[in-house]
């Protein structure tokens, strides 16, 4: 075979596998604003389910979705990055090092109804929260934390050795040029990481199953030990127990309006790294 | 009157890596308001030298520092010393420009700020003057709040300097500042050195032999780790005392 013809088939192997993945993206995103965008309205948004759940809205769930997501980033976000701070720029050892970092990858590989099962011990029973938000929330928090110090350490070890080096001998504190420096210029990266966190906040539906979302419950949550409704769980209960026939065009809407919570944060992370990155660049 | 010395003594210095003993015995004088150059091939233990002056060895957790270096008649390395000081007295420039990717300003203003500098017209005179001092306001009085990476290497390397001044240091350690630049820029650092030896003491490591007998009052030959001359520049160079000094100078070694 000559190298041209070879050259043309490897280009067109790669062509195609460019293509499908955007073709996924495009018939998934197609398909739900095909069924779902007629769903959606004023009264979809802020109104709660009626009729067996074929008529009225999503409210409680998209609010129970955005309360697990501010849990997430309250709880989770300051511990994942100030323990990866630790460990790249404070933690000397470098057996210490090696053993968080196969703890980290290890805990971003567990399957998340695990992490439900932890919470569902830990957080609703031993710790007696019943199934509640903050449990989730608390549950959540823990399956994402990998993810958040998996990219802060990335972003923090990607920054040369020698803008710290600059700041250590202008006498600053190892404190001052984290403060001042590190953080900063990691901003970028550790924002993807928090971005990808909420994203997995709002679409995990296991974990959250075993530890305080209710397939149905009338009214909103009204403290942090109340049970409560989130999106993921409420498409899961529309396609397996109702009718799809009666219930199919809110089912598609709440697909949609999840898919946008995602695809809207992630436009939001990329404007702010795109800030960051203008701001710091080396 | 105080008489303010800003001499370095340095005694029965050892640093090792792990198991790799990277300076051996060295015990030097280095001298107020001159330019000590630091000589020798790679890996002859050079930068690990200097960078026991202001204790930057400190951060690289497998290196384990051993003997004295007086300033001032003070051991820095005394458990009494807060390091941050050590290293506000005495400045470093290191081999490759690194500026912080921030505006011309910043990159300055910084280290007077995290000293306790707090006022906007203070940091401005700060900023203003150490640009002065190491050749560079005029070039950049105009885009102070452009980022220093648009500045070329050699002014990037002046502005590191300017850093340096700003946290008015006694001495200032150059790490190879010019091996990344091109000859003009050079020659602008050379010049700047040497009239920043009117105010400060400077200690220059470089492999470049014809950048040490430009500038420097006083040379020391390093090799494997150890001190083998010390003496004035001309004496080392146009008569060196031993024959491992001259080979290196002769270009047979290194």
């Amino acid at each position: 075979m000559n190298r041209k013809l070879k050259q043309s088939i490897y280009f067109g192997l790669f062509r195609v596998s460019g293509w499908a993945v955007v073709a996924a993206i495009a018939v998934l995103i197609g398909y739900l604003l095909f069924y779902g965008i007629g769903a959606i309205n004023w009264e979809f948004l802020t109104q709660a389910p009626r009729v067996g759940m074929s008529k009225g809205g999503i409210f409680p769930q998209l609010l129970g979705t955005i309360y697990l997501m501010a849990l997430v980033l309250i709880i989770s976000i300051p511990i994942g990055i100030l323990s990866a701070v630790y460990l790249v720029e404070y933690q000397k050892n470098k057996f210490m090092k090696g053993v968080w970092r196969v703890v980290v990858h290890n805990l971003a590989g567990v399957p998340s109804v695990v992490y439900g099962l932890l919470g569902l011990g830990l957080f609703v029973l031993l710790l007696d929260m019943g199934a509640s938000l903050i449990a989730a929330g608390l549950t959540l928090s823990i399956l994402v934390l990998p993810i958040i110090i998996a990219s802060t350490r990335e972003a923090l070890i990607a920054i040369p050795p020698s803008l710290r080096e600059a700041s250590i001998a202008l006498g600053a504190t190892k404190w001052q040029t984290v403060r001042h420096h590190i953080l900063p210029y990691a901003m970028p990266g550790i924002l993807t990481g928090v971005i990808l966190s909420l994203s997995r906040a709002a679409g995990e539906t296991a974990p959250i199953i075993l530890v305080g979302a209710a397939y149905y419950m009338p009214g909103l949550p009204d403290s942090l030990f109340s049970a409560f409704q989130a999106l993921p769980y409420h498409i899961y209960a529309l396609a397996t127990q109702t009718r799809v026939a009666l219930t199919g065009q809110s089912l598609y809407g709440s697909a949609l309006v999840l898919l946008m919570l995602v695809v809207g944060m992630n436009l939001v992370a990329i404007m702010l790294r795109n800030k960051y990155r203008k701001k710091y660049r080396w | 009157m105080v008489i303010h010395v800003t001499d370095i003594t340095v005694r029965q210095l050892n640093v090792h890596f792990d198991k790799a003993h990277a300076l051996k015995d060295v015990s030097m004088r280095i001298e107020e308001k001159k330019i000590t150059a630091i000589i020798g091939p790679s890996g002859c233990g050079k930068s690990t030298f200097i960078r026991c002056i202001n204790r930057m060895n400190d951060i690289i957790p497998s290196a384990k520092v051993t003997g004295d270096v007086l300033v001032d008649g003070t051991n820095i390395y005394d458990a009494k010393v807060d390091v941050t000081d050590v290293r506000k007295k005495i400045g470093m420039v290191f081999q490759k420009p690194n500026p912080f990717p921030k505006s011309i300003f910043e990159n300055i203003a910084y280290a007077p700020r995290i000293h306790g500098t707090k006022r906007k017209e203070d940091l401005s005179l700060i900023v203003e003057r150490s640009l002065r001092r190491a050749a560079l306001w005029d070039e950049v009085k105009d885009r102070m709040n452009k980022s220093a990476y648009d500045l070329s290497g050699g002014q990037q390397q002046r502005l590191c300097i300017a850093r340096t001044l700003a946290i008015e240091p006694e001495i200032i350690l150059f790490d190879e500042p010019c091996s990344a630049l091109d000859p003009i820029a050079t020659a602008k650092i050379e010049d700047l050195l040497i009239d920043l030896k009117k105010d400060y003491t400077v200690v220059i490591v470089t492999h470049n032999m014809q950048q040490a007998a430009r500038v420097a009052d006083r040379t020391a030959f390093f090799y494997l780790g150890e001190l083998i001359e010390y003496g004035s520049t001309r004496d080392l160079f146009e008569k060196p005392e031993k024959d491992l000094t001259e080979q290196y100078i002769t270009g047979r070694m290194g």
